[in-house]
């Protein structure tokens, strides 16, 4: 899908302005506040690297020896840090571009607050939880809350970037309505539901700010592994000249630090505040607000997806695919019942009636004198009564054979079979009868979604299990399963099925992710790994999920799940990359370090550079610069194509484990071979 | 070449059956010499009144195994000291003194073996029967049960069926795996290869040591002193249990321990036979076939690399006497009677699985076959010790499916259970632990001036320090050799490189085990690691050869490495 068209103040805004661009160079340095680089224990020893070596300069400056050369790695050093810190400046300045349009839309709210019979205008900061606000056309909704009274059509522009309107109306699973949206028509009263500063508007907008931004559990893991290693090659430097005194090897400090921040993994130690700030801006471009950052690395987890079939897997409405007549009435006569009683119907399976029968040939008198009957709860049927006093009723086969007995219409054998067959078919059958006979049936199917089938099959292939849910009877649902190519589905499920079925399959291990709208859907949003909640549902909902899609599209729960997945695909693409550079490194210092002392070491310099001195800068140089080389990556995600888990490993470590021994030898040699040519051999 | 071929088949042939026997004995399972086992073990449980039905969590098997440990060391540790108070000491050997005394209790607690020692001078028969041998036998069937437990808590333990998440997990129980494993499998193994050693012409005597008149009057001696006892009990128990530690001062290289060509064959396929039947055991064991075949694929491509690497190195000729007319294979440090081939052979198994035993001196092998060996070493799980090689390659193995597992685009799971921070931090501290031990100690042996005492400058003398270090924390106990190891400083610095190699390197991943046991279980499915397969083998392997180069290539270069290059460079 594309975002960019159709949300156009989404991120997209904040690519790289020449501002946001200012403010990352600006936060690179503030960043380097001690406190601030302790959190990332890899860049703190680059930067305690930089300060020592800036330290020996300026003594040898003092001493009146030597001292350019310490200076200039130090200086690599320093940029090697402000690369890092780029990196994460970049990706929260992205964020705060789509913060900062947010907040935009929130300016200067005002609420009429309805209070004994009288309105009072407040700033939007004063209203508290349960305060009743008034809003018409035209005015904004001063505070997230829920209608109590009244329908309107509110424009979300300002929050999801879509422009046509949707309805929200009291006591639906549809009351919810959030700060900054605008009502186009009517009037709605609104009990408020946050605190001032509280709302959801607000929380998004710290999320994306990163004021709630922890370490997430995966994040946290791989600090601890990437400090761990950074410790051995501390140990391994630290060491080195005690072992080579024994050689009567002497080691200059400036050459062991350049030799430790070789090794340290700082390509990933670097870039790993970045990626999982980027992970949630890609929700975030998706028009999903994860709570936080741990739920979009959850979704890369998930093993079961809980759909609701209507909105998701299928089109909302039913569609008439067939008129089926029984026994004593000819399918003309059925077409044209049909279509009589569902001209004024204006629901959409309605409208498609009136459309197949008008296809097939139906045509119909004037019925501007006939009366129609509205589909009801209690009666279970719709219809027309018409001027002539013939009645037709449409309805399920219960309704209709409950009519039919009242008014003593015999209902014909073959009823039974043909409501079977459609049942069967996936479709869901409705049968038509007048006052005199029961005419036949019209079977409405449900339309799979087109990309659906391979859009499971490609989450199959990722080990991901569909389970759709339907309130549908068993015959119908497994026709539609199959059509569409869940894996399992749930029949005439209740509310209570779908946390009874997300229990029973985290009971068997598995991580479940469910989208849901309705209040009655908290309980399963809350119990499930992953809930995404609607944001047209209602609050209660959107406080049980642990994300929340602006876009109101269940579908938008694949995307999650892949979202998820690149995270962290990301970040072990990286790792492996980092890890895989030290080889080459040491390949370039080894030699620089021993080549003097041992003559034989020349044999480890299988690149060739051209010397000691500049065979440390190039792996410096190479070292600094693959950070914000690999920034671009880093904010993009690497390429994620669905596949089983063997197929991704196999590409992902060509590509990062191999790529990674390779590309340093490459690049190091021409970093050297520039250096050669500048300043000469040295 | 066909020699080599040959002894490796047969090994491999005979660890297949040997594997399925261990899984069998570590499970339980009702077998024929239940008849003849049950009672003698029956009396064992009463006499440590040990409830054998009782399981454990991984704090009581682990308390277990440092309790029985801690005793047996102190025992040893009395028993080396006052060893001419005791009987059966027909040599009238005085006792150790006390770092030597517990140095050498706490190499053989370890299952290291490493000697600053020579035997046949300084142990009684008492003390080898007693002190040695006992420790030989139950301290690779200790490292066993552990990697046992470790992989009953990987797959949630034996209670896993009806515990809940998060509910404490039953990994077994220590005294019944090790009474089971010593009485069923080690003691009747030692029992076959003491004899058939004995019948090569290895002592088996309670007699003191012979005398004999020398031939060669240029020896110039009157007589000789031959010292003899219950050596072919030991050297068996030494072999089969990736123990190492021999009778004699020159291990296996002395003829009483290794008189013939069978004996030297019989001796390495010991050596190699029950680490590779470790590896057979873990599929019947847990059921899974094909992790067999992934911890077999990894540990026999290193094993067959490192092998390659050493027979090539001793078969280039010695630098010290290069330009001989008729150049040859490096023969310096080595019986005649095994060649470069079979010593070569000898130092790639022996540092492979942990033994130590050796059979030429590894400080004369050629610069490559010593980084082979050292490399080997500090792997350390290229077949391991008995139990901890596994465990050692587990932790590889953890480790990769956190570094690899991630590209699949799920947070990473061992056998569907998550690797989170709290494992992580577990795991790594393991890798820093072994650097900082033998990088820091090595670093200040040669910067203390006097300490190291060793017979060689430079680069070799490097070597030799950082091969001892390297030795005693991979369990090993084979030697360099050429330092004034009798000191202080080795024993006690030896000492603790030994404990800190053996009882964080099995605990911690025991600690692992238990904690990812009560871990919710995620079934696998497309979308998880297939740890078991080619993709996956290959990439432990570069995580293996990874993390092992980058911590110690400045260390092997400034040794081994750097000599090689300067052979090399002329």
């Amino acid at each position: 899908m594309d975002t960019s068209s159709r949300h156009g103040i989404k991120v997209h805004a904040a690519r790289f302005t020449a501002q946001a661009m200012q403010e990352a160079v600006r936060d690179a340095f503030v960043k380097l506040a001690p406190r601030t680089m302790m959190k990332n224990p890899v860049m703190f020893v680059v930067l305690v690297g930089t300060v020592l070596t800036t330290g020996l300069s300026l003594q040898a400056l003092a001493k009146g020896q030597p001292w350019a050369y310490t200076l200039v790695v130090a200086l690599i050093l320093f940029v090697t840090v402000l690369f890092a810190n780029f990196a994460e400046a970049v990706a929260e300045a992205r964020g705060r571009g789509q913060a900062a349009s947010l907040r935009a839309a929130r300016s200067q709210l005002v609420g009429r607050r309805w209070r004994n019979g009288q309105f009072e205008y407040l700033p939007a900061a004063e209203l508290r939880p349960d305060d009743i606000v008034v809003v018409s056309a035209n005015e904004q909704i001063p505070a997230d809350g829920e209608i109590v009274e009244g329908v309107a059509s509110i424009n979300e522009a300002a929050v999801t970037g879509e422009s046509a309107p949707v309805l929200r109306e009291a006591g639906t699973d549809r009351s919810g309505v959030i700060a900054g949206t605008t009502v186009l028509s009517d009037e709605i009263k609104v009990r408020v539901t946050a605190q001032p500063g509280a709302s959801f508007l607000d929380r998004m907008i710290a999320l994306v700010e990163g004021a709630q931004r922890q370490k997430t559990p995966n994040e946290l893991a791989l600090t601890v592994l990437l400090a761990a290693l950074t410790l051995v090659f501390l140990i391994v430097v630290v060491t080195l000249p005690a072992l080579a005194q024994f050689a009567d090897v002497k080691i200059d400090v400036v050459v062991l630090v350049a030799l430790l921040v070789c090794l340290i993994p700082t390509t990933i130690g670097g870039l790993l505040p970045a990626i999982g700030i980027a992970g949630m801006n890609r929700a975030l471009e998706a028009n999903v607000i994860a709570k936080s950052g741990k739920a979009v690395e959850l979704a890369g987890d998930i093993d079961t997806l809980l759909l609701d079939k209507t909105g998701t897997i299928t089109l909302g409405d039913r569609r008439a695919t067939e008129f089926i007549a029984v026994a004593g009435a000819r399918v003309p006569d059925l077409r044209e019942a049909a279509l009589l009683a569902s001209l004024s119907d204006p629901t959409p399976e309605g409208k498609s009636i009136v459309a197949l029968a008008q296809a097939q040939g139906a045509s119909s008198g004037d019925i501007s004198s006939s009366t129609f009957v509205p589909f009801s709860a209690e009666s279970r049927m719709s219809g027309v009564d018409l001027a002539s006093g013939r009645r037709i009723r449409k309805g399920a086969r219960s309704a209709i054979v409950a009519w039919a007995r009242v008014g003593s219409v015999a209902v014909p054998a073959d009823l039974d079979a043909a409501v079977d067959r459609i049942a069967r078919g996936g479709a869901t059958p409705l049968v038509v009868a007048d006052d005199t006979r029961v005419l036949g049936v019209i079977a409405l199917a449900d339309i799979v979604k087109h990309g659906v089938r391979e859009r499971f099959a490609r989450l199959r292939a990722m080990g991901v299990r569909t389970v759709m849910i339907t309130g549908d009877n068993p015959l119908t649902a497994a026709a539609i399963a199959a059509e569409a190519g869940v894996d399992d589905f749930l029949a005439e499920a209740k509310p209570e099925d779908k946390l009874a079925r997300i229990r029973a399959e985290q009971a068997e291990g598995r991580l479940v992710a469910m989208v849901g709208d309705g209040t009655n859907d908290a309980p399963a949003l809350a119990q499930a790994d992953i809930g995404l909640a609607m944001n047209s549902g209602t609050q209660a909902a959107k406080e049980a999920g642990n994300m929340v899609d602006l876009d109101s599209d269940p579908t938008k729960l694949l995307s999650v799940v892949e979202i998820g997945k690149q995270l962290l695909i990301t970040r072990g693409a990286l790792t492996t990359f980092s890890l895989a550079n030290d080889v080459s490194k040491y390949f370039a210092i080894i030699p620089a370090i021993f080549v003097a002392a041992i003559p034989g070491m020349a044999a480890l310099d299988i690149m060739h550079l051209s010397g000691p001195v500049n065979a440390v800068l190039a792996a410096l140089i190479f070292n600094a610069a693959i950070i914000p080389a690999l920034i671009p990556l880093a904010l993009r995600g690497v390429s994620f194509r669905p596949g089983s888990a063997e197929s991704l490993l196999r590409r992902n470590l060509l590509l990062f484990g191999v790529g990674g021994v390779v590309l340093p030898f490459i690049a190091i040699k021409l970093i050297d071979l520039v250096l050669a040519a500048v300043f000469g051999a040295r | 070449m066909a020699e080599i071929l040959l002894i490796l088949a047969l090994s491999v042939l005979l660890a297949w059956p040997l594997g399925h026997y261990l899984a069998r004995v570590l499970k339980g399972t009702p077998s024929r010499s239940d008849a003849l086992f049950v009672p003698i073990e029956s009396t064992i449980y009463n006499l440590l009144r040990i409830d054998p039905r009782r399981g454990m969590s991984w704090r009581g098997y682990a308390l277990a195994f440092l309790v029985s440990n801690a005793l047996l060391c102190v025992f040893a540790w009395l028993v080396f000291m006052f060893q001419h108070w005791l009987p059966l000491n027909p040599d009238g050997i005085p006792g150790m003194r006390w770092d030597l005394a517990l140095h050498t209790a706490i190499s053989f607690i370890t299952n290291t073996n490493q000697q600053h020692y020579s035997g046949q001078a300084q142990l009684s028969y008492l003390s080898q029967m007693v002190g040695i041998v006992s420790l030989q036998v139950l301290t690779p069937m200790m490292g066993l049960g552990i990697a046992a437990a470790i992989l009953r808590g990987l797959f949630g333990g034996l209670n896993a069926a009806t515990a809940q998440e998060g509910e404490e997990r039953n990994l077994g129980n220590y005294w019944v795996d090790v009474t089971r494993l010593s009485l069923r499998v080690f003691l009747p193994l030692s029992l076959v290869l003491s004899l058939a050693l004995t019948s090569q012409g290895v002592p088996s005597t309670f007699a003191g040591a012979q005398t004999a008149q020398p031939i060669d009057a240029s020896a110039g001696m009157a007589e000789q002193t031959i010292p003899v006892g219950p050596v072919a009990a030991m050297v068996a128990t030494k072999q089969l249990g990736t123990n190492g530690g021999g009778w004699y001062g020159p291990n296996s290289a002395v003829p009483l321990e290794n008189p013939t060509p069978l004996a030297n064959a019989l001796e390495i396929i010991a050596i190699v036979v029950l680490p590779i039947a470790v590896v057979f055991m873990v599929g019947p064991f847990t059921g899974r076939r094909r992790l067999t075949a992934l911890v077999f694929g990894v540990m026999a491509t290193l094993s067959v690399v490192s092998l390659g690497l050493a027979q090539w190195s001793e078969y280039q000729p010695n630098a010290a006497v290069a330009g001989l007319a008729a150049p040859g294979p490096n023969l310096e440090g080595k019986e005649v009677r095994f060649g470069a081939s079979g010593s070569a052979l000898w130092a790639a198994v022996t540092t492979q699985t942990s033994n130590g035993s050796v059979n030429a001196m590894h400080d004369s092998l050629n610069p490559l076959a010593g980084t082979v060996a050292l490399v080997n070493m500090l792997i350390n799980s290229i077949w391991g010790g008995i139990g901890c090689g596994l465990v050692g390659h587990l932790v590889f193995l953890l480790l990769s499916i956190f570094i690899a597992g991630l590209m699949i685009g799920r947070t990473p799971e061992v056998f569907g259970r998550k690797l989170e921070t709290g494992e992580v931090r577990l795991l790594s501290f393991l890798i820093v632990l072994q650097s900082l031990v033998i990088l820091g100690f090595t670093a200040l042996a040669l910067v203390i001036p006097g300490v190291a005492a060793n017979s060689n400058p430079g680069l070799h003398g490097i070597a030799q320090v950082f091969y001892e270090y390297t030795s005693a924390y991979a369990n090993n106990g084979s030697g360099f050799e050429g330092l004034g190891d009798a000191s202080y400083w080795w024993n006690l610095s030896a000492s603790a490189t030994l404990l800190l190699g053996r009882y964080p390197c099995l605990l911690i991943p025991l600690l692992v085990a238990g904690r990812l046991a009560r871990k919710r279980q995620a079934p696998e499915s497309a979308g998880s690691l297939n740890i078991e397969s080619a993709t996956f083998g290959a990439t432990m392997i570069a995580v293996i050869v990874l993390i092992t180069v980058l911590s110690y290539l400045p260390a092997l270069v400034l040794g081994t490495v750097g000599e090689q290059l300067m052979l090399a460079g002329g």
